[in-house]
């Protein structure tokens, strides 16, 4: 039975980034029978290129995902170097942990009315510190440098790459390695740099690689904050796909190829980074200075942490207030009434694309859980972990731009008659469910004391059976977590759901992100809302269960 | 009951580590002693039935007359200690005990009858309710004894099981758990790293590795 588990995690993970490579490659070379297109050429490519500004879209893409992932691993780095250990970064670290929960349109949207010329902030310093009676006139949001979309990435970035740090950091024994580069009379920060950080990020690197591709290729957060004139290169191209001028799809096609490149640049561009610095690394390691004043990065670094949740949270309250807002003028800090109009009138048209996000997260949560105790059962009936292969396998869904094979895969979904169909659309939230699921259990999994199963063995339990009375119970709060994060990544799915829901299975996230152009703060306050209460609930549930059903036991209660 | 290696002899990488043939009568001990990474472990684990897959092994193991070499783990009814109690920390101290009870007692009362005998034959009585983890070292240790006991081993296992027990408690500890071995008739294999555990067991003594 076990067995299955890792042919079947490739196949579901690996066949549809290569069908929907290839279904994108041909199109973007002029082949694509359903339109009548036979024979190879380049007009295509041609056509991209002839788009107004295509050049600058790829460019804006480039910046922003290598600025923002950029950006983001610097605070957590010189967070962790120069906190880990101490009370300060426990508490830090329960504040993020939930961020991870908000889905990326959420935070964005809460970000926008933060920090948009009549948001939040603006109203805290008006007019006093201001003077400002009536909104600026600056664009903000939507900055032509993409400034605010980067910020808004790195919102939900932090906690991201903040939380595989965390898990990598037992594996590197840090308590000790603190110990000893202190003893050796290096100051916190750069002790932890020169001697600990190259082991984690070696663990870290494919996340990474996984943030700067997305945050290249993202189109929700886009949509939402980016630039418009043009857009970053991803949500242009869904513009073009979902144009009713049916030639434009190969445009569409082509630039998911430069897309593609896109991201490889960025990527590549972050390997030369990483050569630097460990150039740069070594020759500080061996020059003999300790660097024993680091308050100020220290502070520095913490401050940046703290307050990018700061922004989450507060974009969050933001979101609620106006979900019940009445009138509200600038610069006045809150409403002066409160009214149920924005929520009386999304909740009639609220229940469907609620029951699709529901039906679609939890079936795609179920069958990656699933899937992943299979694969991870088969590790240790073979008596070792996955290998390197194995690990890529898992993030290649993610560190494939998402447009490069998902238009692919929605023209083989046409073409069989599946688009728009709720199997078709778990399937493909499936792939990128199934990577969250199994890298936040293997953890877990794979540092339970086999010891356990060994004894109840001993006992003369089979195999199965010390399975499921042993190991399943032990595991019931990391299979729950794993749990809450695959339906909270389901949740956030937007370009997925776009392309194969096709505008006839919607879920809150679509119709919250459909939105965006729209500027009543009331309705997108109340459709965010929701979509953010979702995954809450989820890990309020992965919290709540163990803790009622091991209330007796304290050594599984928490 | 008799504990009998045959020719057993375990390699990794093609580098043998242990390679003996021993019989262990009831009631005695064979103590192998070695420094870490030698294989006594592994040689344990071999016996109990999960090997891990990268070992090569040969040689057949048989307890109480039968060669179980090829049978799973659950059937060969070697009860196994370790050096942590490993008690399941999901279930109280009864329901451990209830885990390891051999299903031939049958019965809900016949059942919490043979544990309450346990609990109070080992100075627990009264803990059967409660949750593991409140437990002292010594309760939790002679608990994973219990339970181990319960099962209705043919032969014991023994992983270190003293080593984390502090000094006092280690030489109880070690007392009861060779006197219960020996009221048995369970033949017993050791492996330790502490020569008075060896000098405590008195049986035949093999030194490995080194």
């Amino acid at each position: 039975m076990t067995r299955l588990g890792p042919p079947l995690a490739v196949l579901l993970l690996g066949l549809p980034v290569l069908i929907g490579l290839l279904g994108t490659i041909l199109p973007a070379f002029g082949i694509l029978p359903a339109l009548g297109g036979v024979t190879p050429s380049l007009a295509p490519l041609e056509q991209l290129l002839a788009m107004p500004g295509v050049w600058r879209s790829a460019a804006l893409s480039f910046w922003i995902g290598l600025a923002s992932g950029a950006g983001s691993l610097f605070v957590v780095m010189l967070f962790v170097a120069g906190w880990s250990g101490t009370h300060t970064f426990k508490r830090l670290q329960r504040t993020i942990a939930p961020l991870l929960s908000v889905p990326h349109a959420a935070a964005a949207f809460g970000f926008a009315f933060l920090i948009a010329p009549s948001g939040f902030l603006a109203r805290l310093l008006s007019p006093e510190l201001t003077g400002w009676t009536a909104p600026p006139n600056v664009l903000i949001p939507n900055d032509s440098w993409g400034l605010s979309m980067i910020a808004g990435l790195m919102l939900k970035e932090i906690p991201f790459l903040l939380l595989i740090t965390l898990a990598a950091l037992p594996q590197v024994e840090a308590q000790r390695g603190r110990a000893v580069v202190a003893a050796l009379g290096f100051g916190r920060t750069a002790g932890f740099l020169l001697a600990l950080w190259p082991a984690i990020y070696r663990q870290i690197r494919l996340g990474i690689f996984a943030v700067l591709a997305f945050s290249s290729s993202v189109v929700d957060v886009a949509a939402i904050l980016g630039p418009t004139l043009p857009p970053t290169l991803a949500p242009r191209l869904l513009q073009w796909i979902t144009d009713p001028d049916l030639t434009l799809r190969f445009a569409a096609a082509a630039g998911a190829l430069l897309q593609l490149g896109v991201t490889l640049g960025v990527l590549l561009v972050w390997i030369g980074l990483e050569q630097g610095g460990a150039f740069l690394r070594d020759r500080v390691a061996t020059s003999g200075r300790r660097f024993r004043h680091d308050r100020a990065v220290r502070i520095v670094a913490a401050a940046g942490l703290a307050a990018s949740a700061g922004a989450v949270f507060l974009g969050l309250l933001t979101l609620a207030i106006w979900s019940i807002a009445g009138l509200w003028t600038f610069p006045d800090l809150l409403p002066q009434s409160l009214t149920l109009r924005g929520w009386e009138s999304v909740l009639p048209r609220l229940s469907n694309p609620l029951l699709t996000t529901l039906i679609v997260a939890a079936s795609a949560t179920l069958l990656a859980v699933a899937l992943a105790v299979l694969c991870l059962a088969n590790e240790d009936r073979r008596g070792r972990p996955a290998g390197r292969a194995a690990l890529w396998m898992i993030y290649l869904p993610l560190i494939i731009p998402q447009p490069a094979f998902l238009f692919g895969l929605q023209l083989a979904f046409v073409s069989v008659d599946l688009q728009a169909t709720l199997a078709a659309l778990v399937f493909v939230h499936l792939v990128f469910v199934l990577p969250y699921v199994f890298l936040s259990l293997s953890d877990p999994w794979r540092s339970l004391d086999r010891r356990y199963e060994q004894v109840a063995r001993g006992l003369g339990r089979s195999r199965r059976r010390a399975f499921w009375t042993v190991r399943m119970p032990l595991l019931l709060r990391a299979l729950l977590t794993a749990a809450a994060i695959g339906f909270a990544v389901s949740v956030g799915q937007y370009l997925p759901t776009v392309l194969i829901g096709a505008g006839r299975l919607t879920t809150v996230t679509t119709e919250a992100v459909a939105l965006a152009s729209g500027g009543n703060r009331r309705v997108i306050g109340v459709w965010t809302f929701v979509q953010m209460i979702l995954p809450f609930v989820g890990f309020l549930v992965a919290t709540l269960v163990p803790a009622l059903v091991f209330r007796r036991f304290r050594a599984v209660r928490v | 009951m008799e504990l009998k290696l045959d020719q057993v002899a375990i390699a990794l990488d093609g580098h043998t580590l242990v390679s003996l043939t021993e019989v262990v009568v009831p009631g005695s001990v064979l103590t192998v002693m070695g420094p870490s990474g030698s294989g006594k472990s592994t040689l344990l684990a071999y016996v109990g039935g999960f090997l891990d897959p990268s070992f090569q092994a040969a040689g057949r193991v048989w307890i109480n007359g039968r060669d179980v070499t090829d049978l799973p783990a659950e059937e060969r009814r070697a009860g196994i200690l370790f050096q942590d109690p490993l008690l399941f920390p999901h279930m109280t101290v009864e329901g451990n005990l209830l885990f390891g009870l051999a299903p031939h007692v049958r019965g809900r009362d016949a059942r919490r009858h043979a544990v309450d005998v346990a609990l109070d034959q080992f100075e627990l009585g009264g803990l059967g309710n409660r949750d593991p983890a409140t437990l002292s070292g010594g309760q939790k240790a002679r608990v994973a004894l219990a339970r181990v006991l319960l099962s209705a081993p043919h032969a014991l296992l023994l992983d270190e099981p003293f080593s984390k027990l502090d000094a006092p408690l280690r030489r109880a500890m070690r007392d009861l758990v060779f006197a219960e071995a020996r009221a048995r008739n369970l033949p017993v294999l050791l492996v330790t790293h502490d020569q008075a555990d060896a000098d405590a067991a008195g049986g035949t003594l093999l030194r490995i590795g080194a």
